[in-house]
């Protein structure tokens, strides 16, 4: 490229105390052009955006060595080193030539001031507008940002508005005054796959619009292979590789980016196959991508066998109130007339965006939830007609793994004690020593060693903890694991090693899994039979191949187009996709219409879409 | 609430020993007759039920009765009273907030170097002196040795300097801890570093993002400490000599006089209440969360 970079990182350094997070990075940005910077957690990738903007010092992390020259215009006039500003100097490009968007568009906004008061904010501050003008361009860039009626949107507060508005919003703000240089980290990763579409559409609208240079900060390949000119790989606060995103996909030079690139299930990559696949692991040995196993089909489901469990018309609603007395106003319809089952050594896949009620059905099923209405069976017993004892003796069957690796263990008991508390409370062993001998026997099993039982879980890495949780979860000798989000939070190489973990568990074991996700790639990897979930009614239930190779349902078809697709050679594209996530919430007796499922081909149903279209199509 | 009160310090005051004995006191030689004579005309020969049920029906009409000392009507007493502890409370109040806000933030800002360091110090200081002996300490600084304020009594600005000081001293010292405590919270968000990369200065950062979003908390904190301060008073006012409820409560207790003990603790608790309600209010004011769609 001949023209000068908007932005040009010079041998950047970052230390937090003695820590240095960020080590000799370097790399440019060019107006209209997307610099990608990839890297998992604690790569330095975020680092690095905030020392751009230099809010780092904020975070009691200073930058130690390096330039950042930020060339206002291209025709070549002094540029201006971001390092040695003062902090009044860089005030002024803060939010004006360089704008930023965070992750969390749930508490990026303030809660406390209107959507209006925080826009206007930028445009009196640094275009100097009077109140009036200010609104008048601030119902400007709501419209940019594709959000319909805009003026009213200016009145109201962030608690109003969904994951995917406070998004848009947020990007509002960072055009307000059309910065030449856009950093993003991690706009899309915690919205839900059809609203990440269309943030990520909109971003690439109006980067072209205003030819703004975008640095987006990412942990997901596809994201990158959709949005990316140039890509940065940084793994330990260091850029391993650099290249063009066709390149980098194409032909990765260093060992780690192969490694990440195989890690990323890709979705379209099972076509044609009947069976999930166990693939073999790329793992980073030293300095060398080295291949661990094989690929086998994983043939584990006995359909010919009783199912584990039966759901029959499963319906679980949660009442809101209003006020203190008040009675019943609206009911959260987060499970409508749902039936599945699952065999044994197969795993269902429930799919779906927030508010599907898929993490309810699995809680229902663990009976941490009631059901308002239908019948659940374990082994052709209802669960409503079980005595004390047999509900017991289910709790031990069933087991929960969780999102959150962090969360679900106690973190002031060692993670030996954790493991063996459902052999404690079912009263599997009786004895220390055996005890103690199983809880060494688990954690080998999950790829840990016996010597760890003595830790404390904030010892263990995230992935860690999920194999911590995956042995709790084994200790009882279950027949089903409802695994909820259980990769979600994780890495994709520590994700890749997991799922290898969790299908190797049910070939040994014959585990059932009830997987519950709302990422199809990985969905696409593990399972047997996939359920689609729309407002708490299935959609769609078939096997894999079915669902994703021809999928019947628009919500399906829609829920599959938006997955960001790991290769920029298949960049597509795609129209705007419309509209919010409905919510399940509704007033008392407004009943949601069941749709009937319709069978298209063996073992493959479909919700009818008759009079029903325009909604689940919005 | 007001009924649960008021019953309990009926009762207890029942305890404290009989009043007919107080006021005869003075009178040299007393016989049992004379005490009985006593007792009939202040109402005092009734069971305890029917002196509290003719108490409540007083207080629906706003009758808080007689002192059983001289006779004046207590509500006299207590509107004489009242305006000087609600004056010295909100202005010690006003001292802590005014204070103890910046002080908060700063310490926030700064946390672990200096400014905090001292700050937290100070507070620790502020937090380990009882409020009597502070206020005997500003007493004999301010007033005797260099004649600065008015030792007592409530005339004019100056008079409130030393009492209030005392008080928001106090206050301040925990509220400091609070603020700084619920703003390291704030300024973790997103939203002040979103705030930060718009461009906006620190105080704008400060004082407009983080602060009213640290004031849920605060306000909370500050209605329940307005009941504590008012218990802190009857002590201060003692000190200071003020004309306030709690030197009204203070000699109603050492004469028995169980009508305008009854009647001060009542209209306590009824403020107390009030400031609960006031509190509820501003939290819809200060976040729109909490207001009804």
């Amino acid at each position: 490229m001949t023209t000068t970079p908007a932005l040009s990182v010079r041998s950047l350094g970052v230390n937090f105390g003695s820590n240095q997070v960020v080590k000799n990075l370097s790399f440019d940005v060019y107006s209209g052009k997307t610099t990608a910077i990839v890297g998992e957690s604690g790569s330095g990738k975020s680092v690095t955006s905030l020392a751009i903007m230099r809010l780092v010092e904020y975070m009691n992390a200073e930058i130690t060595s390096g330039t950042i020259l930020f060339h206002r215009d291209a025709s070549g006039s002094q540029p201006q080193d971001l390092t040695q500003l003062s902090d009044k100097a860089m005030r002024k490009i803060r939010g004006k030539d360089i704008a930023m968007i965070f992750q969390e568009p749930m508490t990026s906004l303030n809660p406390v001031y209107t959507i209006g008061d925080q826009i206007t904010e930028v445009l009196v501050l640094h275009e100097k507008l009077t109140q009036d003008a200010a609104r008048i361009e601030a119902v400007k860039l709501l419209k940019l940002v594709r959000l319909a009626d805009a003026e009213a949107l200016l009145k109201r507060y962030p608690h109003q508005l969904s994951g995917g508005m406070r998004q848009r919003v947020m990007i509002a703000m960072a055009l307000a005054c059309r910065p030449k240089v856009l950093v993003a980290d991690e706009p899309t990763t915690a919205l839900d796959v059809t609203i990440q579409a269309q943030i990520l559409t909109i971003m690439r609208d109006l980067q072209q619009e205003l030819g703004m240079a975008v640095i987006f900060i990412t942990h997901d390949m596809g994201v990158v292979a959709e949005m990316a000119d140039q890509v940065v790989v940084m793994r330990h606060g260091e850029k391993v590789e650099e290249a063009s995103v066709e390149e980098i996909f194409a032909r990765p030079q260093h060992p780690y980016t192969q490694a990440l690139l195989a890690a990323v299930p890709k979705l379209g990559s099972m076509q044609g196959e009947a069976l999930p696949r166990m693939d073999p692991l790329v793992v980073l040995d030293g300095n060398v991508a080295r291949t661990l196993g094989e690929s086998r089909q994983q043939d584990t489901a006995r359909t010919d066998a009783a199912p584990v469990v039966e759901i029959e018309k499963l319906v679980t609603r949660f009442d809101i109130r209003k006020g203190f007395f008040g009675g019943i106003s609206h009911r959260v319809h987060a499970v409508e007339n749902v039936s599945f089952s699952i065999f044994p050594g197969e795993t269902l896949a429930l799919v779906g965006e927030s508010g599907s009620g898929k993490s309810t059905i699995g809680r229902t099923i663990q009976q941490l939830q009631e059901s308002t209405s239908g019948t659940i069976r374990f082994g052709g017993k209802a669960v409503a007609d079980m005595s004390r004892a047999e509900k017991m003796r289910l709790r031990q069957e069933v087991q929960y793994i969780f999102q959150d690796p962090f969360a679900s263990l106690d973190p002031r008991k060692t993670v030996g004690f954790s493991i063996a508390e459902p052999i404690r409370t079912h009263g599997l062993l009786h004895g220390a020593k055996a005890i103690r001998q199983r809880v060494n026997q688990l954690l080998e099993r999950v790829g840990l060693s016996a010597d760890q039982a003595e830790r404390y879980p904030h010892e263990f890495s995230g992935g860690q903890r999920q194999r911590v949780c995956i042995a709790r979860a084994l200790a009882s000798k279950p027949k089903l694991i409802i695994a909820d989000e259980a990769l979600s939070a994780l890495d994709v190489s520590i994700q890749a090693q997991i799922i290898h973990l969790l299908m190797e568990l049910q070939q040994d074991e014959g585990l059932a899994y009830l997987f519950i996700s709302h990422d199809m790639a990985v969905v696409e990897k593990m399972s047997h039979r996939v359920a689609v979930l729309h407002l708490g009614q299935v959609v769609e239930l078939g096997e894999r191949r079915a669902v994703f190779d021809s999928p019947q349902h628009s919500y399906t078809r829609k829920l599959l187009s938006a997955v960001p697709v790991a290769n920029p050679a298949q960049r597509q594209e795609r129209a705007l996709l419309q509209g919010d996530i409905l919510s399940p919430i509704r007033k008392v007796g407004d009943e949601p219409h069941h749709m009937p499922l319709v069978q298209v081909a063996a073992g493959h149903f479909v919700a009818q879409e008759v009079g029903s279209a325009e909604r689940l199509a919005s | 609430m007001v009924i649960a009160v008021t019953l309990i310090v009926s009762f207890a005051i029942r305890l404290t020993g009989d009043p007919a004995v107080m006021l005869a006191q003075g009178a040299g030689s007393i016989t049992e007759a004379d005490l009985e004579r006593i007792r009939e005309a202040l109402g005092l020969n009734q069971s305890f039920l029917a002196q509290y049920i003719g108490f409540l029906r007083g207080l629906v009409v706003g009758d808080f009765g007689r002192s059983f000392m001289g006779g004046t009507p207590v509500s006299d007493l207590i509107g004489r009273a009242l305006p000087a502890t609600l004056a010295l409370a909100f202005a010690s109040l006003f001292v802590s907030i005014v204070v103890s806000i910046p002080l908060g933030i700063k310490a926030a800002v700064s946390r672990g170097r200096w400014p905090d360091q001292m700050i937290r110090i100070f507070s620790l200081i502020g937090l380990s002196f009882p409020n009597f002996w502070l206020a005997i300490m500003l007493v004999l600084l301010l007033s005797i040795t260099f004649n600065l304020l008015p030792p007592s009594g409530m005339e004019g600005f100056s008079s409130f300097i030393m009492p209030a000081a005392t008080m928001g001293i106090i206050l301040t010292a925990t509220n400091v801890r609070l603020v700084r405590t619920t703003m390291l919270d704030t300024l973790r968000s997103q939203y002040i570093m979103v705030a930060r990369a718009k461009g906006l200065s620190n105080t704008v950062v400060l004082y407009k993002h983080a602060l009213r979003n640290c004031s849920i908390p605060l306000i909370t904190y500050f209605g329940l400490q307005f009941g504590g301060l008012l218990g802190g008073i009857v002590v201060v006012e003692r000190v200071f000599n003020w004309p306030g409820l709690g030197t009204l409560a203070f000699e109603a207790v050492s004469a028995r006089d169980y009508p305008v003990l009854q009647g001060v603790i009542t209209v306590l608790s009824l403020m107390i209440i009030s400031i609960n309600l006031l509190v509820d209010i501003a939290y819809g004011l200060v976040d729109p969360r909490v207001r009804k769609e």
